[in-house]
């Protein structure tokens, strides 16, 4: 048993540091927010160069093939970049869609474009409900001639601006289905929703009687619901890496800060209202390290168990990353509150991740209705190494 | 990373799994409630203590030469986990096992792990810690209790407090101060003393609970040889450290014994318990403080896994025990008011009362909890720790 990066996904990390502080600079990211624009073709291309977009599609499909730790080392690192763009979406979000929703042929060219950069894709699933349950899902498809039918609005879809393919859930009578939408089909209007995050790029999707034609559709309800469950698993936990991340760097930036900003003559670390502050950042970024590398590593050994330690990542980080960004301000002190200083960057961030793929308030409800409601069965809270 | 047991730590796994299963003693109480000062109590952990030890199971982290098994810091965890597991009664003479012995074995002479070691773990002698004072408590170098030499002993006069087990206890690992004339660091000495001596006077303090866990100590006159002095005459500082650093490196595992049992059973409970005309289990404002309180014991175990595979290559408990410990002690409280909460006014009753529920265990362990931000190093003093020794912040004192 060993709980901790190995030898290859330290050096993983370290390299992965190396090309985001050369290719996605603080400067760079500065100028994306300041222009409004929450992607770059320069970046996405270092990606694909990296063959980063192929991190864990099946070698065959001309991926990495790479696991869910690994999966979760990229994202934190991203996350303490903050690396704009469409990478959650593609990668984390549609990949594991594709990947179990679609036939092998249909998975293998979609996956392959991905990772030779030629596309990026995201899912559609909030409604006006804004609910992440599949099941409030009401958008409609209606059966055509070869095809669905889709008529119904779609919100807060990540990068439905940048990509040429949206997952759209949708519902056929009782059954989802997914959809395999070009935005580029008639009927489809997208129109940004500019959020506090401007590294996110959120929008709505109207859908007015848009045929999508039968491949391109899952309408196999279970197998729909699955991937869609799947995928929303492995995006919380590669959201939840890249909180840590985010949270990490502001840990940081604050000690940092703390050990050469002077009043009253000394150093304002060397006091220890400001010491603790830090010491909870501390607390709270390793915490939440610790839950989110164990559900990375559920995912991949244990993926039955897996949607609780997902749950309880991303409840913690929810909360977690907003209070170190309380924090991190407050360090900062007046500076930590003008634009020109980064800390609020991340603070933004951290409010669109922690609404992003449920709150803490919604993992927590998973959480309780997968410990509380095993009925018959004995409490069992914490779950243990060897079952 | 790999999370899964190797062939030989699940072995081991196995191995204790089916002592325990075989040998817990019948009328243990899994809900771990017992008065924590009575002497039957005691005597039940004490006998429960012996019949591991003469299996080879107390003190499993300590070489073999010294009755240990020589088991790595993974297999300590299995350990934990198991007794977690099965609900098993704790180990009596923890202060021993967990800090005095991996002390000695470290700082001590042949001698003395040759006189100490093998009663630690056979509960023949039980430990108590010296370190507290009344004007001594975060600021542990002030403390005053003196020890002069006069021949081949020392003669120690002063006090001590927060003495956990002192009332059990058959010997004391103390620091006290044999130069007064040197900064309150370099003047310290770490010694073994015999609680049966004359001139060990114990009273125990009755704390907010009812219960004397703690005692005050006071020593008038009382002589220790000097071959009972661990480490060099005032050079104690280091090794009162040392353990203190076995303490939040060690203890804060076993705790996941009580908090899982605990939460385990809040949700049994939660079940049961009416509130607003349905089962408190249903009460959605209810289910998010479970869950939010399931989460922190999971992160509780996780961090805990890693600080170990930390340790285990290092070979030494960092400062990062102090995360832990400010994590377990907090989280405990938040708990704790969880459980007040969801048992509504029941919750309040003691074990006096006959309409109390789980025994007044959750009365007793709601004021408990209090203590835990203050006893083995304040919240405080921990993120001071972490301040200085961590993130290298400069020191405030």
């Amino acid at each position: 048993m060993e709980f901790e990066l190995n030898e290859t996904q330290r050096l993983f990390q370290r390299s992965a540091r190396e090309l985001f502080a050369q290719e996605c600079p603080p400067t760079l990211v500065r100028e994306m927010i300041e222009k409004n624009q929450p992607y770059s073709d320069a970046v996405w291309t270092k990606l694909v160069e990296q063959g980063w977009t192929g991190l864990i599609f099946g070698e065959e499909d001309g991926g990495l093939g790479l696991g869910m730790v690994e999966m979760a080392v990229a994202f934190e690192e991203m996350g303490r970049a903050l690396v704009p763009g469409a990478f959650l979406s593609t990668v984390a979000l549609a990949g594991p869609v594709i990947e179990k929703a679609c036939s092998p042929e249909y998975r293998s060219a979609r996956t392959q474009a991905i990772c030779e950069g030629r596309s990026k894709a995201t899912v559609a699933l909030l409604e006006e409900s804004a609910s992440w349950k599949p099941d409030d899902v009401k958008l409609a498809a209606n059966t055509s001639e070869g095809g669905v039918r889709l008529n119904g609005k779609k919100y807060f879809v990540n990068d439905a601006s940048v990509s040429d393919l949206i997952i759209t859930v949708a519902r056929a009578g009782s059954n989802l289905v997914l959809a395999f939408v070009d935005p580029r089909s008639p009927g489809i209007s997208i129109k940004a929703m500019p959020g506090m995050d401007a590294t996110r790029s959120l929008s709505a999707v109207e859908f007015n009687d848009v045929i999508v034609k039968e491949d391109d559709v899952v309408s196999d309800g279970a197998k729909a619901r699955d991937a869609l469950d799947h995928a929303l698993n492995v995006a919380t936990l590669a959201l939840s890496a890249e909180m840590v991340g985010g949270m990490e760097w502001l840990m940081e930036a604050s000690v940092e800060y703390a050990k050469t900003r002077k009043q009253f003559g000394k150093p304002i670390g060397q006091f220890q209202a400001v010491q603790h502050h830090c010491a909870n950042m501390l607390l709270m970024t390793e915490s939440a390290r610790s839950a989110v590398y164990y559900a990375a590593w559920m995912m991949g050994n244990n993926p039955e168990e897996a949607p609780l330690a997902v749950s309880m990542a991303k409840a913690y980080a929810s909360d977690g990353y907003r209070e170190v960004g309380n924090l991190a301000v407050q360090v900062h002190g007046g500076i930590g509150f003008t634009w020109d200083e980064s800390v609020h960057f991340y603070y933004k961030r951290a409010k669109a991740s922690e609404l992003m793929f449920g709150d803490a308030t919604y993992h927590r409800e998973r959480i309780a209705s997968l410990v509380i409601d095993r009925a018959g069965e004995p409490a069992k809270a914490v779950s243990e190494a060897a079952d | 990373m790999d999370l899964n047991p190797t062939p030989e730590e699940q072995r081991f796994r196995d191995e204790f799994r089916g002592w325990l299963q075989a040998n817990i003693p019948e009328g243990w109480d899994p809900s771990g409630f017992h008065d924590e000062d009575s002497r039957q109590r005691f005597e039940f952990l004490r006998a429960w203590q012996k019949k591991m030890y003469e299996a080879g199971w107390v003190g499993i982290h300590w070489p073999k030469e010294y009755g240990g098994r020589g088991a790595s810091l993974i297999e300590q965890t299995i350990f934990i986990e198991e007794m977690a597991r099965a609900a098993a009664p704790p180990i009596i003479n923890v202060l021993g096992v967990s800090l005095l012995g991996p002390t000695l074995i470290a700082y001590g002479t042949e001698a003395q792990k040759k006189r100490f070691l093998a009663k630690i773990i056979s509960a023949d002698e039980i430990w108590c810690q010296g370190y507290s004072e009344p004007n001594a408590g975060s600021d542990l170098a002030a403390l005053r209790s003196e020890a002069v030499l006069d021949g081949d002993n020392f003669i120690v006069n002063g006090q001590k407090t927060w003495t956990s087990y002192g009332h059990f206890a058959d010997w004391c690992f103390a620091v006290v101060r044999t130069d007064p004339d040197v900064p309150k660091h370099k003047g310290l000495t770490y010694l073994l003393i015999d609680m049966h001596s004359p001139g060990v006077t114990i009273r125990p303090l009755k704390q907010m609970t009812g219960d004397s866990e703690f005692n005050e100590v006071s020593f008038q006159n009382v002589k220790v040889p000097v071959e009972n002095v661990v480490g060099k005459v005032n050079g104690g500082w280091e090794i009162a450290i040392a353990t203190l650093m076995f303490e939040r490196g060690t203890l804060g595992a076993s705790l996941q014994i009580t908090f899982k049992r605990q939460i385990e059973r809040l949700i049994e409970l939660s079940r049961k318990i009416v509130r607003n005309g349905r089962p408190a289990s249903e009460d959605p404002i209810i289910r998010q403080r479970l869950a939010q309180i399931c989460t922190e014991i999971e992160i509780f175990r996780l961090n805990q896994l890693r600080t170990t595979t930390r340790m285990a290559k290092s070979g030494v408990p960092g400062p990062e025990g102090s995360i832990q410990k400010i994590f377990w002690s907090e989280m405990n409280q938040r708990m704790q008011q969880v459980a007040m909460e969801m048992l509504g006014p029941w919750g309040q009753l003691t074990k006096e009362s006959d309409y109390a529920i789980d025994h007044g265990q959750w009365a007793h362990a709601y004021l408990r909890s209090r203590g835990n931000t203050i006893e083995a190093g304040t919240s405080e003093i921990q993120r001071n720790i972490i301040g200085h020794f961590v993130l290298g912040l400069p020191k405030s004192y």
